[in-house]
């Protein structure tokens, strides 16, 4: 840990709030999104996308859209026979996986599943022909809800398969059996269980989705643009479903508006691109509108939770148990079984348990796909383990932090291995709770809060608290291993030091507005000794980027960014030679700082790297055994993931009278080890705190009955505005990782993952003496409002909730 | 077909369109000015907002017909020479994180400040209420929107 601070010491970039190399583009217009991609003789596609939930198609016809002005082409499911969106994460050994096809032959399985596909010579005209298009559907039942779907004799998704369930998935640590057996046999036990709801939610990145594709007829080459977080796994998966050759595809994400997700996919747009590309030979571009998107593009979280907590009534957890009933959707995207899994190891979270038993079923329904949303199983399993603390505290009469530091894993106690098994690095709870509760002014809050209720003030004021910790930096390839993940979790990076001294960077994490060409600017930097300025960053192009992994999982940094620490490293080991061989000496006694080479303790012998890196371009004296050029390239397969942690504060106003609630006050105190740069963290926590109190207060994706998405608009569905959302405290204590040099931990899911339990317990926290102990996410007002008067009506006191 | 002239980001262009075609396809499509981009289908996210005579439109929303003889502003003309103080606010203050909703941002901010030179934070919600992003949580917008009010009435002093 020494070393640590001796790096961040001596560094002069890493650890500033450097303005970002992005922005000059951004704020002038200079982008490159997808959709501004023109090509000659491009035409676009638009695809006729099934109105019901599910249904056989009876007969399709594009004999009238054909003859329509500009429309050049129209495919139907026949002509996509073969062709599909494979699943790579095969949770279990008998887990149910459907085909999903690209284009819909005989069945539709979801309001928005694809039935055909028509080309033309402007968007406008290929949107009009989809209205010539004739198809007759014979209705099926949909299915809507889990729990029905797995009942005995409901109707099928798949009717071929037999079963909605699509898996089970089981794990366990310690034994819950002897933990509950303990709490039942003990006077003092108490086994708490509590049933929470994880809505669906639609990740709405800003930019919709598109794609561009450009065959190459001579060569059988085709390049895809697409607006995607993932250019190399899409190559590999568009070779591996349209069997075209994956040499010949090359995959560019240009500038990408946002992903949270939603863009880490194989999507059946992309496919059909790449297949009309060749077979018209012409260059086809399609971009979603929003409303389609909302249909075609993934969907986020949707599990049912039942949780159970065996206990000591003074407040000591003894074990945990978790079923989770996962909504997969009508199909599976790329990595929908296995993102309630990622939650599995979380749920113990902070805590010292004795036991865990993880089980999640998969379950199909006749709605969009789901698949990875921001956290993509984390946000689900702190919600659930930090709402059913807060709901345990009330129960037991403690303070929620009391409760929770009464269980949490000590700092001098790291590295410490959890009942999942997981061995946590580094951390400090107590550190930054005292922080959060400081700038929350924890104690003057519980007084306000006291005074309201004596006074039975209308508007009562709740205080919710969330310690969360959560694994990122996806992954050591190992554990993908284990949990039957069909890739690995490895990232690249190539360091050239140019004959001019000017560098370039080539990572295979693929930004989209994280940040990373000015991040790993910082770190190249640093370990170059090099003007930040003279550094490029390239990415995103799989012919200028050949590996990669990608960007998803707050894995870019601390996957990432330390392969580009490694590639800069091994340049200036590279170096260190070529200059040891001019300036006459044994490496050994070249010494390197700030850019500049010398022989220890001789003045007057400075050679700067970038002279070295023209004596590598001329390789004139070299010596012997060291190849021409200054570039290195490094692949880093983790060891460990990373494990970052906070302690989050919300206090909430809410009206008793008319259910609304008006979140008054957020802190966020983040302990994610040493920063690269704080101004982008800040801005990340920010977005992340957005996105999960939206979850909190504000999103669902509803469908009806018949499985129509009745949130089908950016009118119905409820993204949060500025007006809609505070000011944020933000805060860090810094327990820096020991599993990378840099000591950097993962933070693009961190404020997504905290947020969302600790606004609903504190929405929880300011009706409970009124009798509501559960509520139902979004707290909107009617929810919120139908939950007093719930609880205030009758006996029962789960009003509202789920 | 209806016959337009537009004045866009300083550049004169007359066109031939189609009376459906929306102002922001004409931008993007007919005249390359793609530094405009498109957000939603029922005018809520105001990524496509554009100054038109002086004053932002959610430019999803203006048929280009009805565009006809204005003078338009895209983010790419919003520079004169430097950058507006809106431009290095958001850049200074990280108001931005991927920059899809930025173009708008910026654009429904000039708008904002040019009516109400010194907004406060409340205000300042408000008035971008009609423009939605999904990176920053709106926390570094509202703080380049106040340092932009800031450096734009020192300017003015």
């Amino acid at each position: 840990m020494t070393d640590t601070v001796d790096t961040a010491a001596a560094a002069k970039q890493v650890g500033q709030p450097i303005r970002r190399k992005e922005d000059a583009r951004l704020v002038t217009g200079e982008t490159n999104w997808t959709d501004n991609i023109v090509l000659p003789g491009m035409l676009h596609f638009a695809l006729l996308r099934s109105p019901m939930a599910h249904a056989t198609i009876a007969s399709i016809d594009v004999s009238r859209a054909l003859s329509m002005p500009g429309v050049v082409a129209a495919y139907t499911g026949a002509d996509f026979v073969g062709i599909g969106i494979p699943c790579v994460w095969p949770v279990t050994p008998d887990m149910v996986a459907p085909t999903h096809p690209a284009v819909c032959a005989d069945e539709v399985r979801y309001a928005g599943d694809v039935v055909a596909v028509v080309v033309a010579d402007s968007r406008y005209r290929a949107a009009d022909a989809l209205e010539a298009i004739d198809v007759e559907y014979s209705p099926l039942p949909a299915v809507v809800d889990m729990e029905a779907a797995l009942a005995e004799g409901s109707p099928l998704v798949h009717s071929d398969k037999g079963t909605n369930k699509c898996y089970y998935w089981e794990f366990t640590g310690g034994e819950y059996a002897a933990s509950k057996a303990k709490a039942e046999a003990d006077p003092n036990g108490i086994i708490f269980k509590r049933r929470y709801i994880q809505q669906r939610l639609i990740p709405v990145a800003m930019e919709p989705r598109a794609v561009v594709c450009a065959p190459m007829a001579a060569t059988g080459e085709i390049t895809l643009w697409t607006a995607t977080q993932i250019p190399h796994i899409v190559r590999l998966l568009l070779a591996l479903s349209t069997g075209i050759p994956e040499h010949k595809i090359r995959v560019i994400a240009p500038d990408v508006g946002g992903g949270f997700g939603s863009k880490l996919d194989y999507y059946r747009e992309e496919a059909i691109a790449a297949v009309i590309a060749g077979k018209l030979g012409r260059p086809v571009k399609w971009t979603e509108s929003r409303s389609e998107g909302f249909q075609a593009t993934i969907h986020g979280r949707d599990q049912i939770q039942d949780i159970e907590i065996a206990a000591t009534r003074d407040g000591h957890l003894l074990g945990l148990k978790v079923d989770l009933l996962a909504d997969m959707g009508a199909y599976l995207q790329i990595i929908t079984p296995g993102i309630p899994l990622l939650g599995a190891f979380m749920y113990n979270s902070i805590y010292k348990f004795e036991s865990l038993h993880f089980g999640c079923t998969g379950v199909f329904t006749t709605k969009t796909p789901t698949d990875a949303y921001r956290g993509a199983g984390r946000p689900e399993a702190t919600y659930a383990i930090e709402r059913i603390m807060d709901d345990l505290a009330s129960e037991l009469g403690l303070d929620p932090l009391v409760l929770r530091e009464q269980n949490w894993i000590k700092h001098e106690e790291f590295p410490f291995t959890t009942i999942a098994g997981l061995e946590y690095d580094s951390g400090n709870y107590e550190a930054a709770t005292a922080r959060a509760t400081e700038l929350f002014d924890y104690a003057g809050l519980r007084a306000e809060q006291a005074s309201r209720r004596a006074s039975g003030d209308p508007v009562q004021l709740g205080i919710g608290v969330s310690t969360f910790t959560e694994m990122c930096g996806l992954a050591p390839s190992r554990i993908l291993s284990a949990l039957n993940y069909v890739a690995g979790g490895w990232e690249t990076a190539t360091v050239r030091v140019l004959p001019t001294g000017k560098v370039e960077v080539v990572t295979g994490t693929s930004p989209h507005g994280q940040g990373h060409v000015t991040a790993w600017s910082q770190i190249a930097a640093d370990a170059l000794g090099v003007p930040f300025e003279d550094i490029e960053v390239i990415y995103g192009d799989t012919k200028m980027a050949p590996h990669g992994m990608d960007t998803y999982g707050s894995r870019s940094l601390v996957v990432g960014g330390i392969a580009v620490l490694h590639a800069a490293e091994r340049v200036v080991e590279k170096a260190r030679l070529i200059a040891a061989h001019q300036l006459e000496c044994d490496p050994g006694d070249v010494e390197f700082a700030n850019g500049v080479f010398s022989v220890r303790g001789t003045p007057g012998t400075e050679k700067p790297i970038q002279a070295v890196a023209f004596e590598a371009f001329s390789a004139h004296n070299l010596p012997d055994g060291v190849e021409p050029t200054l570039a290195a390239d490094s692949t880093l397969d983790p060891n460990q993931f990373s494990y970052p942690h906070g302690t989050h504060l919300a206090a909430v106003e809410v009206d008793t009278e008319t259910g609304a609630v008006k979140l008054r006050h957020y802190v966020a105190v983040d302990d994610i080890g040493n920063v690269v740069n704080p101004m982008i963290v800040e801005g990340q926590v920010h977005g992340g705190l957005a996105q999960g109190i939206a979850q909190a207060l504000f999103e669902e994706a509803v469908y009806d009955v018949d499985g129509n998405l009745v949130t089908g608009t950016l009118v119905d569905y409820l993204v949060p505005s500025a007006a809609d959302l505070p000011f944020f405290t933000t805060d860090r204590t810094t327990t820096p990782a020991t599993t990378n040099e840099l000591g950097v931990k993962g933070v693009g899911e961190a404020g997504a993952i905290a947020s969302t339990p600790a606004v609903v317990n504190a929405v929880v926290d300011a009706l409970r003496p009124i009798g509501v102990d559960n509520i139902r996410m979004p707290c909107s007002p009617q929810t919120v409002w139908r939950a007093i008067q719930a609880a205030t009506a009758g006996p029962s006191s789960e009003g509202g909730a789920a | 077909m209806a016959r337009i002239s537009l004045t866009v980001d300083g550049v004169r262009s007359e066109a031939d369109v189609e009376p459906r075609l929306l102002l922001v396809h004409h931008l993007r499509d007919n005249l390359g000015r793609v530094g405009t981009p498109i957000g939603c289908d029922t005018s809520n996210c105001g990524a496509c907002i554009v100054l038109m005579d002086g004053v932002s439109v959610k430019s999803c929303s203006v048929l280009a017909v009805q565009a006809d003889g204005s003078d338009i502003t895209t983010v790419q003309g919003l520079a004169n020479g430097e950058w507006h103080p809106v431009q290095k606010a958001f850049k200074e203050c990280h108001g931005l994180q991927c920059g899809y909703c930025t173009p708008g941002m910026m654009l429904a901010a000039v708008d904002l400040l040019n009516a109400n030179p010194d907004p406060t934070e409340d205000e300042i919600r408000d008035g971008l209420e009609g423009n939605l992003c999904r990176c920053t949580g709106y926390h570094n917008i509202v703080k380049a929107v106040q340092a932009a009010a800031a450096e734009m009435q020192e300017a003015g002093k």
